[in-house]
């Protein structure tokens, strides 16, 4: 069993005690900020990211990976307790879970949403161990041309399925290409868009970006529309769900988990429209679906399942073919790079260790989280109380030190408020801000690839429909694109984003 | 009129704008040939798609379109982004102490209720907090208070 032995190689490298700890302390960042209203896992990975550059690549990997399977832990707490969703994916779990809590079934829903979560993480960790190696080994083969054509075709995809408006965001995907671009062009060695400036020769820094947009455009937007908070704190009192609850979850949780991991690896795909997915089917499914709304346990446990398994899942295309399919995992591609690792399939035979320890550290974390969630929820919920007039400097000064420390540069300081400007009116405008991040982190090596590719081929630009695989992505794309434009599926789409 | 207040229509106003600049900046960029892409051909096809994104969605607002919805707070717009400036030049000046607590009070400013003792409390512990954990225990080379 060669899976069996480098799962066990990759267990040896997220047990040392140095990645057991940075596991640790990004799971509990983690269940943090999911707990807190206002901060999401993607402006906390990019403010803690410059942080990571001292640390080996396995070890922060680890830690930005317990950050974004964490917060869904914890936005699933706050969710059950106090009616508040601590990130998008755990809205759904309000519906029901909240019910429960009022119901006095506090301690079963979240010990449900936790059991459900650590199945489908470990569901979702076999996944990656099962269809990693294949799939990089088949993206072994692929040339500029198939590259350029996968490149595309997740970035359609991941602006066709991506909340909101679809037309926004491919055009936030088209800006964010062009951003990517800034600096000086590596094959012609001529400037473009650095209007002198030396900082911006290497180009736009991407934690510039990530942290100007999603922690700064978020607090300004924050500030703007302050929410309030009901503070009623349902008492915990039995956790234990009871063998009924259990049996009522046990297909919820497999089902769920499926759903999770079929959109998981779909680019673009947030966890919320996993978790949607999977109450939809459960209230389908169900011999009473009047039940739902009303508390019924297995609108806890499908969706918290799923949307668990979607997050882990995510891991799949970055791992192997270097593709990020969510701005978070736009975020891990840039913490690789940024380590001197190139992304793609060659990490999986280079760097094993990284791929089978993150797999490993990834069950070991989910562990973590129902050790460390369910007797410690009292603390948790304590942290719910400190307001957010306290909370947004913070945020601010970690962004600023964060930022600075990458390059010692106050030029980019300057261009992170920039950014935090810009992310907010385009957020007001109703642009997502996740597919510029993919758009921004492909651009140049999708021009690379585009440049490669027609230079193999010639000039001929029929090279991306004569080779078989590339001619199959295109494929895929105008397929997506031809049945998003459809009425049909456009009306069902706009139900499910908004 | 109802103009001003479409999303749509100001999406598109920006997106040309955006376009148009890149078109305008890279016009000299070496558009280069099939075989060998010069530096120009991205930057044309993103500007041109971005401007041709611009005015479908001018159209667009033009027809109906939603209006630009929800509170924003005019104070946060222009304050953080300030104080993050701010942060930056004290930064080169005065050293990491003064930048932070500057920082930290500047963004306070910017909420929608500010008390000062408590404002002032937060930006001493988390200055403290910071010095402990990037100064001294990640050992970023910043001086605490600089003269020049």
């Amino acid at each position: 069993m060669e899976l069996f032995q480098q799962l066990i190689f990759g267990f040896g490298v997220a047990l040392s005690w140095q990645n057991l700890l940075y596991c640790l302390i990004g799971v509990s960042v983690g269940t943090l900020i999911g707990v807190l209203p206002g901060i999401g896992p993607l402006g906390t990975i990019a403010i803690l990211l410059p942080i990571t550059f001292n640390v080996a690549p396995v070890g922060a990997l680890i830690m930005l990976a317990g950050i974004y399977y964490g917060a869904q832990y914890g936005g699933s707490t706050t969710a059950i307790l106090v009616n508040l969703p601590g990130e998008t994916s755990s809205v759904v779990t309000c519906i029901d879970g909240y019910q429960m809590a009022r119901q006095g079934r506090a301690g079963p829903a979240l010990a449900i949403a936790a059991i459900g979560s650590f199945f489908a993480g470990t569901v979702g960790t076999l996944l990656i161990a099962l269809f990693g190696p294949p799939l990089a080994e088949i993206a072994l083969q692929f040339a500029a041309p198939e590259y350029f054509s996968l490149m595309l075709m997740s970035l359609v995809a991941a602006a066709v399925l991506a909340q909101g408006d679809m037309m926004k965001s491919i055009a936030m995907v088209a800006l964010g290409l062009l951003l990517g671009i800034v600096g000086r062009d590596v094959n012609t060695g001529i400037e473009r868009y650095s209007f002198g400036i030396t900082e911006l020769s290497d180009g736009i820094g991407f934690i510039v970006v990530a942290v100007g947009m999603f922690a700064m455009g978020e607090i300004i937007s924050n500030l703007g529309d302050p929410e309030e908070r009901r503070v009623f704190t349902a008492k915990v009192t039995h956790l234990f769900p009871t063998w009924d609850d259990m049996k009522q979850s046990f297909g919820p949780i497999l089902r769920g988990t499926a759903i999770g991991s079929f959109f998981g690896v779909l680019p673009g795909t947030g966890p919320a429209i996993a978790s949607f997915s999977s109450y939809m089917v459960e209230k389908k499914l169900a011999r009473d679906p009047s039940r739902f709304g009303r508390g019924a346990i297995e609108g806890v446990a499908g969706p918290e399942s799923a949307n668990n398994a979607d997050a882990q899942c995510k891991f799949i295309p970055m791992l192997t073919l270097g593709l990020p399919a969510s701005g978070v995992m736009a975020l891990m591609l840039g913490a690789l790079t940024i380590q001197g690792i190139q992304p793609g399939p060659e990490v999986m035979t280079l760097r094993p260790d990284l791929f089978w320890g993150l797999v490993a550290s990834m069950w070991i974390g989910n562990l973590m989280l129902v050790v460390l969630n369910l007797p410690l929820i009292g603390l948790w919920v304590k942290l719910l109380e400190v307001p957010y007039r306290l909370l947004f400097p913070a945020i601010m000064a970690f962004s600023a030190i964060g930022i600075y420390s990458v390059n010692n540069s106050s030029f980019e300081i300057y261009l992170t408020a920039l950014f935090g400007v810009l992310g907010f009116v385009w957020g007001k405008l109703g642009f997502p801000p996740a597919p510029l991040l993919l758009g921004f982190v492909l651009g140049p090596m999708m021009e690379e690839n585009l440049r490669r590719a027609m230079l193999m081929a010639r000039g001929d630009p029929s090279v991306f429909v004569t080779r078989p695989i590339s001619l199959g992505f295109i494929i895929v794309t105008i397929g997506i694109l031809v049945v998003m434009v459809a009425p049909a599926v456009k009306r069902r789409r706009a139900e499910i984003t908004d | 009129m109802k103009l001003p207040d479409s999303k749509d229509f100001w999406s598109g106003v920006m997106l040309i704008a955006i376009g148009a600049a890149a078109l305008y900046i890279g016009r000299d960029y070496p558009f280069g040939t099939a075989l060998r892409m010069g530096a120009g051909f991205f930057p044309i096809v993103l500007g041109a798609m971005l401007v041709l994104f611009g005015v479908y969605f001018v159209a667009r607002g033009l027809r109906s379109g939603d209006r630009i919805e929800g509170n924003w707070s005019p104070r946060a717009l222009v304050i953080l982004p300030l104080a993050f400036v701010l942060f930056g030049v004290l930064m080169q000046h005065t050293g990491f102490v003064p930048a932070l607590l500057v920082l930290v009070v500047g963004s306070a400013m910017a909420g929608t209720e500010f008390r000062l003792v408590e404002v002032l409390v937060l930006a001493v512990l988390l200055t403290a907090m910071c010095v402990a954990l990037f100064i001294w225990a990640l050992g970023l080379p910043y001086p605490l208070f600089s003269g020049s």
